[in-house]
């Protein structure tokens, strides 16, 4: 396992080695440590590695990541794993705003609550959040899963296209075009493994599942608002 | 009609009216018919203040020329000089800016690619991601990072040698686009993430920052996943240029690429191109004075576009302090597009050669802002770029005649004091004093 200081080191330094891993690395642990909240944490990654962040990360922590697994052993800042393609990141704490932003695969997994936006335009990841999430969250949702344990604010899945969304408690609001749909087999078949996935031990049967009316897909003078 | 009465009577002249002019006649019937407003590509089409009403002074006894076809005047310019470890080199200020794979057709952007690759300069990828036909044909590509981020990936990040973080464009700044389901072909869908066929919206503002102090962050991260590698440009709309040029460089430009409103757009309602933002000279030399104020001009460098055509607007925009000029609608233009040769298809869709805006339709007759199988067969990318690099070298032939009228050796020496306005708004919007006159509006000092 390696050994990273952040505060000693510096982020370029932490970037630039671990942007040097090939996928055939035999270095496939890292522990970062005195992360202290800084911002572009193991961005950019593309190695079958694990990086542990012993600490609290600021914004875009684990942005763009491929392949590699990135745990946040406290919570992350705006924009964690935003267009994330592939791999997984998992967040101990709770995620600030845009978690998962444009995403377009992978797993990022919320264990605490993620705040406003989460999911915005997310275009194929995975997105588990143990708690809740703000308002807006899945505006413009293209693509892939995002599944609330606890509840949702205000104007969920505002604008969506084809992404899923699986709430376990509450709704405040649904956004434009946004709608409860029915939740079938092959809807609870995802969800189960998405729940394992996440590491969630709720049912999939708890759940409600929203997605697109698919009435703006179309340029109408009624649609505007 | 005869202009007296029957009886004899002379009779008053029918006047139309300036404010309810014919075409806002049929506008307002063609929105009582319809119920929706007008979108269409392009940019303003309203006369504003422009480069025409600046004109150049020569030298004469103050100032030495030098010889016309001989005395070497530079063209190169170098972007990105600021924090980047590889700035681009360019042969010539005069870069392609961004239009999308979408808007365009495939064989569209590779002749985009190819005329500047000749050229010497760079092209821009738009919204809608990087295709394999215009990295392949550029040797200098910029990738656009939008707020839709269609088609974004960290492959082609590391694949483009600069990035432009969009935050608005002159067609509509403040506003977002929308790419119509005619034109959403399943390559262009697959690169999108979304359904064939369906409207694609491109947001307004981009999904994970607000504002300055969040872009900062963002640029860091850019630079973090590229290695500090290539430049970041940052575009803005001609919107309040001295502010949103002092905050892009406060958020980290390397470049700051300003938009003004007869910049084009592939569709957005009419609405907005012809009444929102600013036309480009009124911008020039605000982002001008937010470098100066800041000492960074020269160091970041300004970018100008929205509406340059020749090489004389190129010397202008060199001259209000702009280091290179982007062209996109003059770029379609010395590709095809909007070529009386197709009138008799333009009739066809109602409207005629020059006017042709209607892009988002996608039935573009010279198969440059189309993804229809039949009208992209017309175009041919090689021709392409050989005319657009053509028209290049005449836009940089045409400007090094100037400064070398006016004395210059290099295109960047040009200067302010090389120029006077024919009119008092251009001379106010320029900071170019009035043709015959030491003096323009708001000078300081004289009281006006």
């Amino acid at each position: 396992m390696q050994t990273f200081d952040l505060e000693a080191e510096g982020l370029r330094a932490l970037n630039s080695a671990l942007h040097a891993q090939a996928s055939t690395t035999n270095q496939t642990v890292w522990d970062v440590v005195n992360p202290k909240g800084s911002h572009a944490i193991a961005v950019g990654l593309d190695a079958p590695i694990e990086v542990n962040v012993k600490g609290s990360t600021g914004y875009y922590c684990a942005g763009m990541n491929k392949q590699a697994t990135v745990h946040v052993h406290g919570s992350a800042g705006p924009g964690v794993a935003e267009n994330m393609m592939s791999g997984t990141v998992v967040i101990e704490g709770d995620a600030s705003q845009y978690a998962g932003a444009t995403g377009h695969g992978g797993t990022l997994i919320i264990k605490g609550n993620a705040s406003s936006r989460c999911g915005i335009s997310m275009k194929g990841i995975d997105i588990v959040v143990h708690g809740n999430v703000g308002h807006m969250s899945a505006f413009m949702a293209q693509s892939g899963n995002l599944v609330v344990c606890g509840d949702a604010g205000d104007a969920l899945g505002d604008s969506i296209y084809e992404a899923r969304l699986f709430v376990r408690g509450s709704v405040k609001s649904l956004g434009a075009d946004c709608i409860e749909k029915e939740m079938r087999p092959e809807h609870l078949e995802i969800l189960a493994d998405l729940l394992e996935r996440g590491g969630c031990d709720a049912k999939p049967e708890e759940f409600k599942r929203y997605g697109s009316a698919r009435t703006l897909y179309n340029f109408n003078i009624d649609n505007a608002y | 009609m005869k202009d007296v009465k029957s009886n004899g009577i002379p009779r008053t002249t029918p006047i139309q009216s300036a404010t309810f002019s014919q075409s806002i006649n049929a506008e307002i019937r063609r929105a009582a018919a319809t119920g929706i407003y007008d979108i269409r590509g392009g940019g303003a089409k309203r006369k504003v203040p422009h480069f025409d009403d600046l004109l150049f002074l020569g030298a004469s006894i103050s100032r030495y020329p030098l010889e016309g076809y001989r005395e070497k005047c530079e063209t190169s310019v170098t972007l990105g000089t600021r924090h980047a470890e590889n700035p681009i080199e360019l042969d010539i200020p005069i870069t392609i800016a961004g239009m999308s794979f979408g808007a365009l057709s495939g064989p569209a952007k590779e002749a985009l690619g190819r005329g500047a690759t000749l050229a010497g300069t760079s092209t821009t990828t738009g919204d809608g991601g990087m295709t394999q036909e215009e990295r392949g044909h550029s040797n200098k590509l910029v990738y656009q990072y939008l707020p839709s981020r269609y088609g974004m990936n960290p492959d082609d990040l590391r694949k483009a040698d600069a990035i432009e973080v969009v935050v608005g464009q002159g067609a509509k700044p403040g506003g977002g686009g929308m790419l119509l389901g005619q034109k959403i072909s399943d390559r262009v869908a697959e690169m999108r993430n979304l359904p064939k066929g369906i409207d694609q919206r491109s947001a307004c503002r981009h999904p994970d920052w607000t504002g300055p102090d969040d872009l900062e962050i963002k640029i860091l991260e850019l630079r973090e996943i590229t290695s500090w590698k290539v430049p970041i440009y940052i575009k803005v709309g001609g919107a309040r240029p001295y502010f949103d040029t002092t905050l892009a460089v406060k958020a980290g430009a390397d470049v700051v690429v300003l938009d003004g409103m007869q910049g084009g757009t592939a569709a957005t309602q009419d609405v907005f191109i012809e009444h929102v933002g600013q036309p480009i000279l009124a911008c020039i030399r605000e982002a001008v004075r937010a470098l100066q104020d800041l000492g960074m001009h020269r160091e970041v460098q300004l970018v100008v576009s929205g509406g340059v055509r020749t090489g004389a607007d190129v010397a202008k925009c060199m001259a209000l302090g702009a280091d290179a000029v982007a062209i996109g609608t003059a770029a379609l233009i010395a590709l095809g597009d909007n070529d009386p040769r197709w009138e008799d298809e333009y009739q066809k869709l109602g409207t005629t050669a020059g006017a042709y805006d209607d892009w988002h339709e996608g039935n573009d007759p010279a198969g440059i802002t189309t993804q229809d199988p039949d009208l992209m067969a017309r175009f041919d990318p090689i021709e392409g770029g050989r005319r657009l690099n053509n028209y290049l070298k005449v836009m940089t032939l045409e400007a090094q005649t100037i400064a070398r009228a006016c004395g210059k050796n290099h295109l960047h020496n040009l200067e302010p004091e090389d120029l006077c306005a024919l009119t008092m708004e251009a001379a106010a919007m320029a900071r170019i004093p009035l043709a015959g006159t030491d003096w323009y509006p708001g000078k300081p000092g004289t009281g006006y």
